[in-house]
């Protein structure tokens, strides 16, 4: 059988160009990966090289042809013992051929008939984090509590650390300052001398690395914690969380898993400057393939640690400094898991909803029992997790107070404020009796005097009044 | 004990046909079979790109077969292989079939990442190949994560970190070096000098020479001929046992060439022709073997003939395949984001 040599597309978007010289002439032996012809378009000249073996029978485009088009025949090549008389009656039959086989490609789909995708999975957490299923994952808030301690919060997420390290030998921690200094926010106290150097592991100062080598170790089926000092320090190793961790599971059709936690500090701990106190929310809430969680409490911290910990997929656990030593009513209970992906109603109320994570529940807290006092019933929601965010608590609680208040200590611009806003004019527009309010922090590097830095971060007195705006 | 050694083109094939590598005429025409497959697998994926079937970026292997079939050959089954975008080679002979592969090129539904990695994303995690990588030098952290599993798990493996030339620059691998090195951990380091780092030669990109930049940290460095595959087996097999006697790792530079253009569109007109030329009359890895296969060893040339044979139609069974396959389903795209959380034990 004849081969057709075809002209070549040097680019995805070459379409035409110009055969400008054949190297290789009529009657010449070609072995494969010779240097048969040479082809110009605008942008550069390119040689063309032989796939197959055999004697180049017939030049079908002369050099010096312009605009000859992509995958027009340009030579027919005679393999062993084929001649050009023995070939001549089958070149049409083999052209047509081959021509129906490189037609098999999908084509540009017409302007007027927009396709229609619709989700097709059984995966909910799939369906949940896009928003196809809204209802959160079950959890009994009350039940689950059982019986508590009083723990800070570092306690908390130390506490969640170690029972699933005892639970769990595939289980470790790495970071700077973990071990030998026991942590540096003492939140791995105590984890060294129970758990030793091969669990919890002093890292260098390479965020880049020591991120890519935690990546590593989870695809080969270990559970990596990653501790990052402050969260503005992942961002050197940000391509790794979402180039690396987020995206292979993907890429490799759901052959490579990644379950691997990452968590440290984020958001202002006060009077560190711009480059120490930036939160992350947005920014890791905005990637497919990655779960982000907040906690505020010391059961937040604890049941969202383990949570983080048994998911199969990339976690990020964003910590607050200002509630490390904060104390809570933890569950004692090594059973105590609160499921990602479902907030929680801290205050209940009629008239407004307060919407925050992290520290700035408290300051929604504090805002609430003030606004109470002039007469307005504020309900408080904890997000809880960024990502998969639970709607369905956002959306039943507007349904009934019909005005909605974000917080945040990020910035405003393509903030999590921004997502609930628009979530909210999806799913309950009808019920808005006011648009919906966003506090964040001001539109600028945080600065460091105490009396600018209070002025950037939001504080109760600014939930107070965005509140009475929507009245 | 730091040792850094240059050895140019030192073990060559007559001596290394005697030493402890020494090879069966079988393993032999096995090599030789593993690296024509790869070429040509890379020819017809170069014609199918010039055909519009394989699209965006296709980085061919051409001219760097022996390292990778003469490595494989020379490690254990529970080592884990790790690499960046030039990695159709190395899927290839970590079994993923041609079929697979090519199907994934082609972006089908049957490629081995089901249509959603593409030319740079191919796995083949049962066989311990992790990929398939795009970003230049992530894959040398995670490769330094694989070796910090195997002695986590103390399997006796060594994970085989491969880089390109270019890779080499990153501050990610100087800082994996670091960490691998203080923690003994078992990872050969491998880098591909093909000479360009896309368009810029080792000698306007790389200060030094590669394989010393691990001597600050310790780490004993080797450059060897990636041309002709039994110096380099020899050289790789010596590097290996230094790795999984427990000593920490080592860097392993393998002087080779590429000899299409870094991706599909480039015109190389940051080389001479001549240069090119020359490499592929006088140091082609496979023609040059061939030749051992056939002079030294005296294998029979209808063996060889055979083989390919056997090769062109395992490449064209391949192509055919590719386009036979359907596209994905539309389903496809909601798959594989997140794993259920039921998975977790």
């Amino acid at each position: 059988m004849p081969i057709e040599i075809l002209m070549p597309a040097l680019s995805p978007t070459m379409t035409e160009g110009t055969l400008s010289k054949w190297i290789k002439h009529e009657g010449d032996k070609i072995e494969s990966g010779e240097i048969i012809a040479e082809i110009e378009t605008d942008k550069a000249t390119m040689e063309v090289e032989a796939v197959d073996e055999g004697i180049l029978g017939i030049i079908m485009v002369e050099a010096g042809t312009e605009n000859v088009s992509v995958n027009t025949p340009i030579a027919i090549l005679l393999e062993d013992g084929e001649t050009l008389e023995s070939i001549e009656n089958s070149i049409e039959s083999a052209s047509s051929v081959n021509k129906e086989e490189t037609l098999d490609m999908p084509q540009e789909d017409s302007l007027s008939e927009p396709p229609v995708i619709k989700v097709q999975t059984k995966n909910r957490d799939i369906l949940y984090a896009q928003g196809i299923i809204i209802e959160p994952p079950s959890f009994d808030e009350f039940t689950s509590m059982g019986e508590t301690s009083s723990r800070t919060g570092r306690e908390a997420l130390r506490d969640g650390m170690s029972e699933e390290m005892r639970r769990d030998q595939d289980v470790f921690l790495l970071g700077e300052e973990v071990a030998e200094y026991d942590g540096a926010y003492k939140v791995s106290q105590g984890m060294l001398a129970e758990f030793g150097e091969k669990r919890i592991i002093d890292s260098p100062i390479t965020e880049h690395a020591f991120t890519g080598l935690g990546i590593g170790a989870a695809m080969s089926g270990l559970k990596p914690i990653i501790e990052f000092m402050s969260m503005d320090f992942a961002m050197q190793a940000i391509d790794q969380i979402i180039n690396s961790a987020a995206k292979t599971l993907y890429m490799a059709g759901g052959e490579l898993g990644c379950p691997i936690v990452f968590r440290g500090q984020n958001g202002a701990p006060g009077k560190v400057g711009a480059q120490h106190s930036q939160c992350y929310a947005s920014w890791y809430g905005h990637i497919p393939g990655l779960k982000v969680v907040a906690p505020w409490s010391g059961a937040d911290a604890k049941g969202l640690m383990k949570a983080a910990i048994r998911d199969p997929n990339p976690v990020l656990i964003l910590e607050h400094e200002l509630l490390y030593g904060q104390s809570f009513d933890v569950p004692i209970s090594e059973d105590y898991v609160v499921p990602i992906g479902r907030a929680k109603v801290e205050r209940t109320g009629s008239d407004v909803t307060i919407v925050a994570f992290s520290i700035m529940v408290d300051r929604a807290l504090a805002a609430a029992e003030q606004l109470a006092e002039q007469g307005i019933d504020a309900e408080v929601i904890n997000l809880r997790t960024i990502r998969p965010i639970d709607r369905w608590t956002i959306i039943e609680s507007v349904k009934k107070t019909n005005r909605i208040v974000s917080v945040e200590e990020g910035w405003p611009y393509a903030g999590i404020g921004s997502e609930i806003a628009a979530m909210v004019q999806e799913h309950a527009f009808d019920y808005l009796d006011a648009p919906v309010a966003r506090v964040c922090a001001k539109d600028v590097p945080l600065p460091y005097a105490t009396n600018l830095e209070t002025l950037c971060a939001p504080q109760p007195i600014d939930i107070i009044v965005k509140v009475k705006e929507l009245f | 004990m730091t040792k850094i050694k240059k050895v140019k083109k030192v073990a060559k094939s007559d001596t290394a046909l005697d030493s402890e590598t020494k090879l069966s005429s079988a393993e032999a025409k096995k090599l030789y079979r593993e690296m024509l497959l790869i070429r040509r697998f890379e020819e017809k994926a170069g014609q199918l790109y010039g055909m519009g079937l394989i699209g965006g970026f296709c980085h061919l292997y051409i001219g760097q077969e022996a390292i990778v079939a003469g490595l494989k050959s020379v490690h254990e089954p529970q080592d884990t292989v790790i690499t960046a975008y030039r990695n159709h080679g190395h899927v290839l002979l970590y079994g993923v079939s041609a079929r697979a592969a090519m199907a994934e090129l082609t972006g089908r539904s049957t490629g081995c990442s089901r249509g959603k990695g593409g030319s740079m994303h191919m796995f083949s995690v049962e066989n311990n190949f992790y990929g398939g990588h795009g970003i230049v030098g992530a894959q040398v952290s995670m490769g330094t994560g694989l070796a910090f599993a195997h002695k986590y798990k103390n399997d006796n493996g060594v994970c085989l970190s491969y880089m390109g030339d270019g890779a080499a620059d990153q501050g990610q691998v100087a800082e994996s070096y670091n960490m691998a090195a203080l923690w003994k951990l078992p990872v050969l380091y491998i880098i591909e000098n093909n000479q360009y780092s896309m368009g810029t030669s080792t000698k306007r990109h790389a200060a030094g020479d590669l394989y010393r930049r691990g001597e600050g940290f310790g780490i004993p460095g080797e450059q060897v001929d990636g041309m002709d595959i039994l110096a380099l087996r020899e050289t790789a097999k010596q590097a290996l046992d230094y790795v999984r006697s427990g000593e920490g790792p080592y860097i392993l530079e393998i002087m080779t060439y590429r000899y299409r253009g870094h991706s599909m569109s480039d015109p190389a007109k940051y080389r001479s022709k001549e240069e090119l030329a020359d490499i592929k009359d006088n140091r082609d890895p496979i023609k040059n073997f061939k030749a051992l296969l056939l002079n030294e060893m005296k294998i029979n040339e209808d063996e060889i003939k055979e083989i390919e044979k056997e090769v062109k139609e395992i490449v064209r069974d391949a192509a055919d395949f590719a386009q036979q396959s359907s596209l994905p389903d539309e389903s496809e795209l909601w798959t594989d984001i997140l794993l259920p959380v039921e998975s977790v034990a």
